[in-house]
């Protein structure tokens, strides 16, 4: 699947996958990678080392942040798929480095699934 | 996007890692809303300031791009999570203060200003009208765009720190005429007496209008203070940082009112108060300025508290910028603010500063303020100045 490049970037890992829309601040502990956002999909789930595959980000522009602090702790996702990507993940992955590409069906991509992020191009294995 | 030359370079890292970072984050923000170019900025604003929501994380990352990065435009600082020179006067600790310390050096070594404040347009940030500019901040987001007619979108910390080394922003969003108009009407048929009754005003709008742009009616006069207290919370109630008020603010005059009308009575302001407001009758913590007090507001405040004493069971801040607690030194009012008990909290205010499980019920002007103290776990009463002030001395809202 061909999408658009958000943060430059190669990544392999297995698929992380929820249809919630993800926020980074108070949605995620910075410290052990855990979904902590209560209701939330994927609540309890860790998302280090994962290909992180959700529809779009949301909340507070603090996230950017939150995700850096992961990169910087080692517990951040290998890599990002979006359905259409927002500016506090956009900005994240840029200034973590952590691959992201949008504009994805990101229903296609099942929890499990090996997943390789090679620039704009999404591929499961 | 459409790069120059020189922005190809910068991109490229000819300018350095700072200068390179800036470019991915706004080439990536430009791709995401079809923005043609990057388009020169006047001035920018940064948030994100306070060690609170930074984490060493986010320090990190301010000293990597404090090693080469330089900003090419005018860029204030928002509030940090305590007063600079005073902190201990405001119970902060130790080592959230040589934290802090940290995250300001880095700052400063960027060659921003240490301003401190949500309110840049008071200390010498004062954009022109249909200036292009790049601010964080929601509440000085909304000033710039609907009360001065400045141009910018709501940017987070990153993306105003990467259109000040980079002096550029992407084009788009409200930076284009074409986003601008209004696109719905509200009549306000309340009364407003008191300058609360504009953060409740906020309230009502911010929650109905959403990320729609209000054009509003019926409101005959408005001072400085008030339109700052009503940006602030329409935009926290709401998402739009930007609104017009027929006959005030700049740009009214070229719209007329949207065929989609909501009307504002006075039993809809009321009902904003029963919902900011807990039934709580012991206050402990007393905050006026947010957003920070105006030179005006500490006078009033001086006034209200000439020969008075504040309750042993309160604490009292006045969280303004550094500039205007020196006017305020000037003009006598500090002093006479301290005598009765109070305290300056410069720099910060009780949104940024780790107050939570310090206080149990906090009373302040501001709706804004109740959002955030919520927060912090605190009970919130909202109300005029003067309600505010005998709370303090009382130790109870009245």
């Amino acid at each position: 699947m061909k999408g658009r490049i958000i943060s430059r970037g190669i990544a392999e890992g297995e698929a992380l996958t929820t249809t919630h829309p993800i926020s980074f601040y108070g949605g995620v502990d910075p410290e052990t990678s855990e979904v902590v956002e209560k209701g939330h999909e994927l609540q309890g789930k860790r998302i280090k080392d994962k290909i992180l595959v959700f529809p779009n980000g949301k909340g507070s522009t603090v996230g950017s942040y939150t995700l850096y602090r992961l990169k910087k702790g080692g517990v951040a996702p290998a890599g990002i798929v979006n359905r259409e990507c927002e500016t506090v993940v956009a900005v994240g992955a840029i200034i973590s480095e952590i691959p992201c590409v949008d504009e994805i069906d990101v229903s296609k991509i099942k929890t499990g699934d090996i997943v390789r992020i090679e620039n704009g191009v999404v591929t499961i294995k | 996007m459409n790069l120059t030359k020189t922005e190809e370079k910068m991109l490229d890292g000819e300018e350095g890692y700072a200068v390179k970072k800036s470019m991915e984050i706004l080439v990536a923000l430009g791709n995401i809303y079809c923005a043609e170019k990057l388009i020169e900025v006047g001035s920018v604003q940064v948030a994100g300031v306070s060690y609170h929501n930074l984490g060493d994380a986010g320090l990190e990352f301010l000293n990597e791009l404090a090693k080469d990065g330089k900003v090419k435009v005018l860029t204030t600082l928002n509030p940090a999570g305590m007063d600079l020179e005073d902190w201990r006067n405001l119970g902060i600790d130790e080592e959230f203060a040589r934290k802090q310390n940290l995250v300001i050096d880095a700052f400063r070594k960027m060659g921003i200003l240490i301003s401190c404040t949500c309110t840049p347009y008071l200390i010498g940030n004062l954009p022109l009208y249909g200036e292009h500019i790049a601010w964080s901040e929601s509440s000085a987001v909304t000033f710039a765009n609907s009360v001065i007619g400045a141009k910018t979108n709501r940017e987070g910390g990153p993306s105003a720190l990467a259109a000040a080394f980079v002096g550029k922003t992407p084009y788009y969003g409200l930076h284009l005429d074409e986003n601008r108009g209004p696109d719905t009407h509200v009549e306000v048929k309340a009364k407003l007496t008191k300058i609360s009754d504009w953060g409740a005003l906020g309230y009502c709008i911010g929650k109905q209008v959403q990320n729609k742009i209000a054009y509003i009616t019926g409101i005959k006069e408005a001072s400085l203070d008030e339109l700052k207290s009503f940006c602030a919370s329409v935009v926290t109630f709401g998402s739009k940082p930007l609104f017009y008020i027929r006959g005030i603010t700049p740009g009214s005059e070229k719209y007329q009112p949207p065929k989609e009308k909501i009307i504002l009575e006075d039993r809809d302001i009321r009902e904003a108060y029963e919902t900011i407001n807990d039934d709580v009758e012991d206050i402990d913590f007393v905050c006026i300025g947010c957003p920070h007090a105006s030179i005006k507001e500490i006078a009033q405040i001086a006034d209200l508290l000439e020969n008075k004493k504040i309750s042993p069971n309160t604490e009292f801040w006045v969280a303004t910028s550094r500039s205007m607690k020196q006017l305020a030194d000037i003009k006598g009012y500090t002093a006479v603010i301290e005598r009765a008990g109070g305290k300056f909290a410069c720099d910060t205010c009780m949104a940024v500063a780790p107050v939570k499980g310090r206080f149990r019920a906090i009373a302040t002007t501001s709706a804004k303020g109740c959002y955030y103290s919520r927060h912090n776990n605190l009970l919130t009463k909202m109300g005029s100045l003067e309600e505010c002030i005998d709370a303090a001395v009382k130790g109870k809202w009245s």
